[in-house]
């Protein structure tokens, strides 16, 4: 066949295609069919119901409750009484005829669409309503969920719902104006099991573009699916607990289940009030403009000087460098003099040694430790030594961000060699020039994540998994990250010798020195070790780190309480009333609960005012 | 003006055109019309400017039929060429962003798309490179200058994210079919798209399986034994087509791909025809290797194409197409809501202005890209089916005065003509019916804009002036 009738054939050949594909839509398919009167399709979006969260004994930590939006297609809308209406959503009567103005003047690109007039409005409103929805041409309702919080706890974890803005639908072209996503904490990180999938209602419109009848009786519909719900691994009753025990504090909670590095409680004081958390537009000025700033989740992403619970990494290190044992003894005498300075300490009999240095908290004897870890012969320098040394460090978490599934981690702080070689000058800096480090203060940053990791650690004796948040359900695997254990650097045979000391701590007898005395539950075996972290502004910071029990620990916890004084004084009760909480489900030390859910420390915090 | 007494206008070419820019017109007014509006010729509107550049490009195509001599095309086409190609390039830059594409000039009120030129002085370029008395596509060198001129500025409009427009120049390929390529070219771009979509629609063994068939039936043909191949074909086939289910009996936890179980168990066969019929110098063989060594590893990346090298939205579209992923409240929106206005026209249409899918601003894009729509809902079958035909008419009459051409530039620019018709025809139309991802590219004369309604004006007219000149050669 000649070329130019091939080419011919071929345009023939897709003409008739197409005719064809004309002929099926136009004359076969019944699906296109539509009577004079009903004669154009309107799809109305099923919006899914978003997954459960769930805590880890499957009680229901976020639920979904309805509400209904309400709708209205202005170029419907007939006169009405605004009155009324507005008394029915408590609106401003003013506000309404501003709106209509608005879309007298748009009404060309609004066309035919409806738009969402009102947002959230409560199932009794909506029988209000509907009630009189005759009287309202051109406004109709629809039903959309929105969370509620059954343990009226954990708002800063789970985050909030949102409606998409222009930004996000730019980036995320899946998203469709009107859709809510999951904006922070769990809502965030799991949105992809949690929002499910939209489905449609097909409707016809007669002539006049009303809605007369669903099509086919729904035959082409297509059913939302509902969100997968996600098991936490949250204990509902203990976060609950800690947020009551966390009133007017500013700090954070984190207690984690050392055998698996689940999270059992994450309390970021002062949260977001979860009253607020499901209409968080209507409040988010007044939360932004809050000075304690409580969107800020403390927990994981504020960078605090760990301060003495750090003594316990330094004693490891030492005890693995072999620059101390057990036995070792340092004196102090009310503090570390170097040079003609001192770092301080408090009266504590002396000489220590590690269990003892670890009971009392004694500076001193990190000095001292940290000092023979820097000046170790076997390192050419200091910076090689330092290097090695934080190296160590990171092995325990700090400095980087641990992995977890919280979406705003943050890493704290380390310092490098370079830090100091611009501080002080290169090679002109000695184990003396950053001594702070040695008590955990100075040049470091943690997050209470870090230490609550730190506490998980010294728990399994050397090794932890990734905190995180959500345990494995039907249809979701969490990943196997969080399933590997992360051994430190230090040999784990190292780790029965602090803990010794950190038993002792809480549980040696009264008068003997133990700094963390108020901690103790006759059977609970709780080990642990405060802090009391300088703060430049105000009062310090309170920290304590525990485990209990200390053989097979089922719960790890750091407390860190902004400006509250003495880690012994707040941070450890109430550390420790969250392991009596969990372990044994009730509270023997009813008075000491009073105190402190009572007592009021946010008073000492400094607030920057903004103006 | 007595040299032109020989040159008699091509009727019929100059009576579609204007049918359809007339057709085109009509359509959008209805696709924009609402009983507000009140006349065609508002010039707030759509339909209003399309009456401003359906004037304009009568001038122009009068201007084209008495005043420009025809003679500067060849002479002129390389300079116009590179010159379109620098303001290709110069858009990028340049240019303001319009849905996403860097492709549209802005001077003042007037926009204007450099890659609709491009399409005329790639053709005008393409009609002077090959019309060299000693051209011949066969030759090595001949042949690179061509694919470089037309893939320098189909690149160009790649990275202007016109990934449409460009993808119209592959219809340079029937032009090139018509000039010397081998058949076996187009057989391949065919089989390519084929095996793409079954490789995502149904399973990339499918697509194995087809291939295999295909090439043994073709051997089968060349070399006079059918038979025998089918003996062969058709149990191997069969036993391919139930390997996964042979799989899962025998030996679920074989850690081997089934697909690549297929390549071993095909590889027999193919080499031993390979062995049996080289000797014979069948030049087919040679052709028949390549495309099939082509086509696996074509199957073979398909995955990694679509799911690296293609931008979201085509991957969504593509998925829509294939009924891979259905979302008809996003990405598959506009063809299903397209399709519903299409089918509701029904048989005769629901008569001028009385669209209702059309009229409630339910097929987004509507006097663009969609215009088809606006025909099938308001004029239904009987009127769809005539504006195919009339284009179906335009492009064969375009090939049939190519033909008669005794000068190689007017046939070949003359067959270029026609390639873009068919390209943006096809595509369009295929788009607005579900029969091809939506791919934005207006339909020619049809679509509402000035950029397009004149390129395509100065396309037609350059051949129907050059045609009116044959009788000088």
């Amino acid at each position: 066949m000649e070329k130019k009738n091939i080419l011919i054939f071929g345009v023939l050949a897709v003409g008739l295609i197409l005719i064809m594909q004309l002929f099926n839509l136009q004359i076969l398919k019944k699906e296109y069919k539509i009577t004079a009167e009903n004669n154009a399709y309107k799809y109305v979006t099923r919006y899914p119901v978003r997954g459960l969260i769930l805590d880890r004994n499957n009680n229901i930590l976020v639920g979904n409750k309805n509400t209904y939006d309400i709708m209205v297609t202005p170029i419907e809308v007939k006169e009405f009484d605004t009155l009324d209406f507005c008394s029915i959503f408590g609106l401003d009567t003013l506000e309404v005829r501003e709106r209509f103005k608005e879309y007298r003047k748009y009404r060309r690109r609004i066309g035919y669409q409806s738009l969402t007039f009102l947002k959230q409005v409560s199932s009794i409103q909506y029988s209000i309503f509907i009630e009189k929805a005759y009287k309202f041409k051109g406004f109709s309702a629809v039903s959309r969920t929105s969370r509620n919080y059954p343990f009226a706890a954990g708002a800063n974890l789970f985050g909030y719902v949102t409606e998409v803005d222009q930004k996000f639908l730019k980036n995320n072209p899946e998203y469709r104006s009107g859709d809510y996503v999951g904006a922070s904490g769990l809502e965030k990180s799991y949105e992809h099991l949690l929002k499910g999938e939209k489905g449609y209602s097909i409707l016809l419109r007669d002539v006049h573009n009303r809605i007369q009848s669903s099509f086919e009786d729904g035959a082409y519909d297509k059913a939302a699916v509902p969100g997968q719900d996600i098991v936490s691994t949250i204990d509902g009753y203990l976060q609950q607990y800690g947020e009551e025990l966390m009133k007017n504090k500013v700090g954070s909670l984190v207690a984690i289940e050392p055998s698996t590095g689940e999270i059992l409680a994450l309390i970021s004081s002062p949260g977001i009030d979860i009253e607020q958390l499901a209409s968080i537009n209507k409040h988010y000025k007044e939360i932004a403009s809050d000075p304690y700033k409580p969107m800020f989740n403390r927990a994981v992403m504020s960078s605090y000087p760990p301060g003495s619970v750090f003594k316990l990494v330094n004693g490891l290190i030492g005890l693995q460098e072999g620059v101390i044992t057990p036995s070792t003894r340092y004196n102090c005498s009310m503090g570390y003099h170097y040079g003609n300075r001192k770092l301080g300490c408090h009266a504590h009999p002396s000489p220590t040694d590690l269990t003892q240095s670890i009971m009392m908290s004694c500076n001193a004897y990190y000095c001292y430790t940290f000092r023979a870890i820097l000046e170790n012969r076997k390192y050419d320098n200091i910076g090689e030594a330092f290097n090695n040394w934080k190296e160590m460090v990171m092995s325990f978490g700090f400095g980087r961000k641990l992995g977890s599934d919280f979406p705003a981690e943050l890493g704290g702080t380390l310092p490098s060699t370079s830090t100091y070689d611009k501080i002080h000058g290169k090679n002109r800096w000695k184990a003396n020039s950053v001594i702070s480090l040695s008590i955990g203060q100075g040049e470091i940053g943690a997050t209470p994540l870090h230490l609550a990791n730190l506490a998980a650690t010294l728990a399994n004796r050397g090794y932890y998994y990734i905190p995180h948040l959500v345990k494995d359900s039907p249809g979701h695997s969490i990943d196997a990250r969080f399933k590997e254990k992360n051994y430190t650097l230090v040999d784990t045979t190292h780790f029965h010798k602090v803990i010794e000391g950190m038993y002792q701590a809480v549980n040696a007898a009264p008068g003997t020195g133990g700094t963390a005395r108020l901690a103790h539950v006759p059977g609970l075996e709780i080990c642990g070790k405060t802090g009391t972290a300088q703060n430049p502004h105000g009062k310090d910071n309170a920290v304590f780190i525990c485990f209990a029990p200390r053989e097979n620990p089922r719960i790890a916890i750091a407390a860190y309480i902004e400006n509250a004084g003495f880690g012994g004084t707040w941070a450890a009760p109430i550390a420790s009333l969250m392991v009596e909480k969990y372990l044994t489900g009730e509270i023997t030390r009813k008075d000491l609960e009073k105190r402190m859910k009572d007592a009021n420390l946010i008073q000492y915090v400094p607030v920057k005012r903004r103006r | 003006m007595g040299e032109y007494k020989f040159g008699k206008m091509d009727i019929p070419l100059v009576v579609s055109w204007l049918l359809l820019i007339f057709i085109g017109w009509v359509n959008i007014f209805a696709s924009i019309y609402s009983e507000e509006h009140s006349s065609i010729f508002d010039m707030s509107q759509r339909y209003g400017m399309q009456f401003i550049w359906i004037i304009t490009a009568m001038v122009l195509a009068v201007c084209i039929l008495y005043v420009l001599n025809p003679k500067i095309y060849s002479v002129l086409s390389p300079p116009i060429y590179f010159f379109v190609c620098i303001l290709l390039v110069a858009v990028i830059f340049l240019g303001k962003e319009v849905n996403g594409s860097n492709s549209w000039f802005r001077f003042g009120p007037v926009s204007f798309q450099p890659a609709e030129i491009s399409k005329i002085s790639t053709s005008l370029f393409l009609a002077h490179l090959m019309s060299k008395y000693s051209f011949k596509l066969s030759r090595p060198r001949d042949a690179i200058s061509v694919a470089l001129a037309i893939l320098v500025p189909m690149a160009i409009i790649v990275m202007e994210k016109e990934t449409g427009s460009a993808l119209v120049y592959c219809g340079f390929i029937f032009l090139l079919y018509r000039e010397g390529l081998s058949g076996w070219f187009l057989i391949f771009g065919i089989l390519s798209i084929v095996l793409f979509v079954v490789t995502l629609a149904v399973s990339p063994l499918a697509a194995l399986i087809i291939l295999f068939v295909l090439s043994g039936i073709v051997n089968g043909i060349y070399t006079r034994r059918l038979w025998l191949h089918l003996a062969i074909l058709i149990p191997v086939a069969t036993l391919l087509g139930f390997l996964p289910a042979i799989m899962n009996a025998v030996a679920p936890e074989f850690p081997v791909e089934v697909e690549y179980m297929a390549l071993v168990l095909m590889a027999i066969p193919v080499i031993f025809s390979i062995v049996k019929f080289s000797g014979k110098r069948m030049k087919h063989l040679k052709f028949l290797i390549t495309g099939f060594i082509c086509s696996i590893i074509l199957v073979f990346s398909v995955q990694f194409i679509f799911n690296n090298i293609l931008q979201h939205h085509q991957r969504e579209r593509i998925e829509n197409l294939l009924g891979i992923k259905e979302d008809l409240m996003g990405a598959g929106y506009n063809v299903h809501q397209s399709k519903i206005a299409i089918g509701s026209g029904g048989f005769t249409g629901k008569g001028f202005l009385n669209g209702t899918q059309t009229k409630f601003d339910f097929v987004p894009e509507q006097s663009t890209d969609f215009i088809f729509c606006t025909v099938g809902e308001e004029w239904g079958f009987i009127g769809s089916v005539l504006v195919v035909g009339i284009y179906i008419f335009l492009i064969t009459r375009l090939i049939v005065l190519s033909e008669r051409q005794k000068d190689r530039f007017t046939r070949i620019y003359g067959y270029c003509v026609a390639s873009c018709f068919f390209m943006h025809f096809f595509i369009n139309i295929g788009m607005t019916m579900g029969l091809v991802p939506v791919i934005g590219i207006p339909l020619p004369l049809l679509s509402y804009g000035g950029s397009s309604l004149w390129s395509f004006t100065i396309l037609l007219f350059i051949f129907i002036k050059l045609d009116m000149e044959r009788w000088r050669y």
